[in-house]
């Protein structure tokens, strides 16, 4: 029997796994014994307690008499929130860049080279703390805000006016998305229209019409709101209006911007990575450089991009840890607090290290689902 | 900067978790003796109490209690390992055993005295929470209840967050908190005008002042909002190693109070008559013995550091704070020494 290779290979991978669990077993059974004698509380119990503490910038609504679990549901957000926005930004740079440096235009090559090499060769930390140091050092005080249409510019941050909350405004955000899906949907109709017949519908206005016709819509239909809530200075701060704080923009911008050096390099690579018998193709088929690079580069080089992609993504997404610098309070720096009022050290690292890998998880799950979708289809 | 910390945090969560029975293997006490270092943990730069001076050494009145321990325990005060630490990683680092005691203005509460594996020896600095403004830029602001809505700069990792928030529920006042790790990036926060208001000890604030060239721009608020007793903390399992942590605060408040000073304590020794500071400097009694020392382990404290109020007046004194409850008991303070028997 033994003598059978699968059998031995279950055998052998079995005793792994036992000994892996083993070792961890001991770990923790060593850590629970070890605190226990130093009598140090242990476990999650903490977590329903009252947090004692405020966080300036909340996304759902936090006082110091919730939990700490509420208090880390908020760290939590801001981290997503933060990441998502600088996600966005950067792919959206990184790509413009990434581009600029192929193009023959020799001032546009050199600047996009010029902004790669420098800023992605500095640390991101710095970066963080020049952004910030810039924001609350140039910038004037609240009480002589710069005044650039309607927003102010200060220390504080930049306060904008605001709708007042109404449900026409959601209603509004409820068909801009609405909007979007429709606009997809057209987009793939047109092309299955084209494929079957040749022709070619329009694809821009009809969707641009929407986009401005459906919220409008909803809207109107909804009451059609117009107050707006208008910043007025008034003690230490503006009242009224919204403001983003230095410690977020901070943030977004420094990791967008240092992100986004690296994913230009991708999207370089990418682009050079597509044969030139596609682009002389292209070429002969009489197609645009705009055309070119929209309906026959980009598409082939997605399929290289797309994975080290996602480890930009996970990149920035762990380093907005790096908030706790300048003062932004996302997952980490409430687990920190937490951390430093109840002393449980192990459990909140734990968390923080679990809630981590989840998010960096379910970005690589999300991002190898859309690598799957623009495979090259082999025939 | 920031990685170095992780690093160390995560090491001292490992060292928990892979030091087999290493809370038996032996007092903290011997580990010292055995090294011949007293390792301590300190702020990182506290003017008044921990802080590098002009040569570069630590100095401060925690970094006295330090040499103090370090000379009765080692016989030298300059036998001290000092480790400086934020306010973040203070405990684990104690926890971890990577310092012998924790001497850096921390706070005694029942959480830190009974949950977490550590007590206190005893209270060697009263404070309390202050709020500073700049009275340039907020000349309005004349008490605290003046900053409603305010945002304030805090440092993390403190139990300032918290008491904040506690009086601002109990006042129904609001502070919006801008936090940072650190108390450097917290106070350059505060100065350059990102924050109305900074809070920390009334002692933090009068530490950042005494090094501020237009300190003249800046009010320290009246209202003190907590009790901040500050004192030395160590691990649970060494009581021999609790009790001389405890009666060093107690032998140098003694001295100041029998007038026994780093200048004199020799001649007293030789000289007094006083039974009370026979005892102390170990002329008659056995108090040494008790913690298992010997005889003169006090008179080598006092060598070292001076009494309590020299030490004070070196320390704190150039922050312009005056002695208030730090003054001994028959002088208005609350400093009272339990009596050597």
């Amino acid at each position: 029997m033994w003598a059978s290779e699968r059998l031995r290979r279950i055998v052998y991978q079995l005793a792994l796994l036992l000994l892996v669990a083993a070792v961890a077993g001991y770990a923790a059974h060593n850590l629970v014994h070890n605190l226990q004698s130093r009598s140090i509380t242990i476990g999650f119990g903490y977590l329903t307690q009252e947090s004692g503490f405020d966080i300036s910038e909340k996304l759902v609504a936090f006082d110091p008499s919730h939990s700490y679990a509420r208090a880390f549901f908020v760290g939590l957000l801001n981290t997503l929130f933060v990441s998502a926005c600088a996600i966005v930004v950067a792919t959206l740079l990184g790509l413009a860049v990434g581009i600029a440096r192929l193009s023959p235009n020799w001032l546009l090559r050199k600047l996009a080279t010029g902004y790669v090499e420098t800023v992605r060769n500095v640390p991101l930390i710095l970066q963080l703390l020049m952004w910030y140091g810039m924001l609350t050092e140039l910038l004037p005080p609240v009480a002589e805000a710069l005044h650039l249409g309607p927003a102010y510019l200060s220390q504080r941050g930049v306060t904008l006016p605001w709708p007042e909350a109404h449900n026409g405004w959601r209603a509004a955000l409820l068909g801009i998305a609405a909007a979007a899906i429709f606009s997809l949907m057209w987009s793939r109709w047109t092309q299955a229209v084209q494929m079957r017949t040749g022709k070619r519908l329009p694809v821009a206005w009809p969707s641009l019409l929407v986009f401005v016709l459906l919220p409008s819509i909803a809207w109107a239909a909804m009451g059609a709101p117009t107050d707006w809530s208008q910043p007025v200075l008034a003690g230490f701060d503006f009242e009224g209006g919204k403001t983003v704080s230095p410690e977020f923009i901070a943030l977004f911008a420094g990791l967008s911007i240092y992100t986004a050096a690296f994913i230009a390099e991708i999207v370089r690579g990418g682009i050079q990575a597509v044969p030139r018998g596609q682009i002389d193709a292209a070429d002969a088929l009489g197609l645009s450089r705009a055309q070119r690079l929209r309906l026959v580069v980009l598409p082939q080089a997605l399929r290289v991009i797309i994975p080290p992609l996602t480890s930009q993504y996970l990149n920035l997404t762990k380093n907005s840890s790096l908030a706790v610098a300048i003062g932004y309070p996302d997952l980490v720096s409430v687990s920190n607090t937490s951390l430093n009022q109840t002393g449980q050290a192990i459990e909140a690292i734990a968390l923080m290290m679990a809630v981590y890998l989840a998010i960096s998880l379910a970005i690589s799950g999300l991002m190898n689902w859309y690598n799957f979708r623009v495979r090259l289809v082999e025939r | 900067m920031l990685k170095t910390k992780w690093t160390l945090r995560a090491v001292a969560a490992l060292a928990l978790v892979g030091a087999a029975g290493a809370a038996s293997a032996g007092p903290t006490l011997d580990a010292i003796k055995q090294r011949g270092t007293l390792v301590c943990g300190v702020h990182t730069g506290l003017v008044g109490f921990s802080a590098p001076d002009k040569t570069g050494k630590y100095a401060g009145i925690d970094v006295d209690y330090c040499k103090a321990l370090a000379a009765a325990i080692l016989n030298s005060p300059d036998k001290v390992k000092y480790v400086p630490l934020t306010a973040q990683q203070r405990f684990t680092a104690l926890q971890s055993g990577e310092v012998d005691i924790l001497s850096r203005n921390t706070t005694w509460n029942s959480k830190r005295d009974t949950t977490m594996g550590s007590v206190f020896a005893g209270v060697w600095f009263y404070d309390g929470q202050a709020f500073v403004v700049n009275s340039k830029k907020n000349p309005r602001v004349k008490k605290l209840s003046d900053l409603n809505k305010a945002s304030v700069c805090v440092e993390t990792g403190t139990t300032t967050e918290r008491n904040m928030a506690d009086y601002a529920r109990a006042n129904k006042l609001t502070f919006k908190p801008v936090v940072f790790e650190g108390q450097e990036a917290t106070e350059k926060a505060f100065q350059s005008g990102r924050c109305d208001a900074y809070t920390t000890d009334a002692s933090g604030i009068a530490a950042m002042l005494v090094n501020l060239p237009n300190k003249d721009d800046y009010t320290v608020l009246p209202d003190i909002i907590s009790k901040e007793p500050l004192g030395p903390m160590l691990r649970r399992n060494d009581q021999e190693f609790f009790s001389i942590a405890r009666w060093t605060i107690f032998a140098l408040q003694q001295a100041e109070e029998s007038g026994v000073t780093q200048a004199n304590v020799m001649k007293m020794k030789a000289e007094s008559k006083d039974p009370v500071i026979q005892r102390l400097l170990g002329t008659t009694g056995e108090v040494g013995k008790g913690l298992g020392l010997d005889a003169d382990w006090a008179v080598r404290e006092i060598q070292a550091v001076g009494n309590y109020g020299e030490s004070y007046d070196r320390n704190i004194k150039p922050l312009g704070l005056s002695r208030g409850p730090n003054a001994l008991w028959n002088k208005g303070g609350l400093m009272y020494p339990v009596p050597m028997d």
